[in-house]
């Protein structure tokens, strides 16, 4: 029953993201993007993958909170004018070709819903299924995972948002020549 | 007045609090349950970004100023890398190396309790500090920003 209404997201998904790439309001598409969001955030709960259905649920309300007040602060909100052909031609033939390849690597993706572990007996993520209480002391696997096992892929992710702020922080300062000139 | 109507920062005054534990919370039950440093570093900066919303962004400045959640940021990350630098240290098996687990808790039955696991609250805690306060950043960053050309218009929508 609960692929069923794993379909009826999946569905209501792919008419969100139909509607957010082809209205013409930015208000509207960034209100579909968000939809698109919490479909997914529902439907991994239906997976039963709790950790990534908060962290996906708490990241779609922030994200798409700043996008609401980038939208609105905006004059132009219409998207008018033709399409170009040189880019409609390149975007059908990478989607082509993307189409093309994913054939051949989704034959090798287990079932819609299925775990991964269930057909590879030899994979790493059997260790730490087996093993992860005893090993790291602690009843969340994925948190054995991210911050035991794979520790250096959430040093990586803490730097790739430290870098972001300081970016973002140094582009957007609200006076930089005068704060220039006070120093 | 600054900000959304009183019905607003009546019910989001109450509200904030509630929010912020709830961060709290799935921060230091993120190795029992699920959630963990990311998802309740979003919650606490998501507590902020609301205080930011209903009061305006002068009220949620003073609570928490653009230098003290950056300094939060670098402390958070400083922490994360000295807590992976401690297992380096300590017995020489290796960056990120659960150092308490394996020499204090392992083989007793610790195990599904609230300390347990080693130093994985430890670095959920300062992973939620660090992703809390940077997200924080970037709303507070974004809402000051002001384009040169719409600097009139723009204070009065604020």
């Amino acid at each position: 029953m609960a692929i069923f209404y794993i379909y009826i997201l999946l569905l209501f998904m792919i008419i969100a993201a139909i509607i957010a790439v082809e209205t013409k309001y930015l208000l509207g598409a960034v209100i579909c993007i968000g939809a698109v969001g919490f479909g997914a955030s529902i439907m991994f709960l239906f997976l039963r993958a709790p950790d990534i259905a908060i962290t996906q649920i708490v990241v779609e309300v922030l994200g798409l909170i700043i996008l609401i007040r980038a939208c609105i602060s905006r004059e132009l909100t219409f998207i008018s004018g033709p399409r170009e052909f040189f880019g409609v031609v390149v975007s059908v033939v990478i989607i082509f070709v993307i189409f093309l390849a994913g054939i051949r690597v989704l034959e090798t993706l287990p079932d819609f819903g299925t775990a991964i572990f269930a057909e590879a007996p030899e994979a790493a993520s059997q260790t730490y299924i087996a093993e992860g209480l005893q090993k790291t002391g602690a009843a969340n696997i994925v948190a054995s995972v991210i911050l035991d096992f794979r520790a250096y892929d959430t040093l990586g992710e803490a730097t790739v948002l430290f870098t972001a702020i300081i970016g973002a922080t140094v582009i957007m300062r609200r006076k930089p020549k005068k704060l220039l000139e006070d120093e | 007045m600054k900000g959304m109507t009183i019905i607003v920062k009546t019910i989001s005054s109450w509200v904030k609090v509630l929010i912020f534990l709830f961060g709290i919370y799935i921060i230091l039950f993120g190795h029992l349950t699920p959630g963990g440093g990311f998802a309740g570093g979003v919650i606490l900066a998501s507590s902020y970004v609301l205080l930011m919303l209903a009061f305006g962004r002068e009220f949620a400045e003073e609570n928490l100023s653009l230098p003290v959640a950056s300094k939060l940021d670098c402390v958070g990350a400083l922490l994360f890398g000295a807590v992976a630098l401690c297992g380096l240290l300590y017995g020489a098996a290796g960056f990120f190396w659960n150092f308490i687990h394996q020499e204090y808790l392992v083989g007793t039955d610790y195990e599904f309790n609230l300390v347990s696991a080693g130093t994985i609250p430890l670095s959920n805690i300062a992973i939620g500090l660090k992703v809390g306060a940077s997200l924080f950043l970037v709303v507070l960053v974004l809402s000051m920003f002001r384009p040169d050309t719409s600097a009139e218009d723009s204070n009065e929508k604020e």
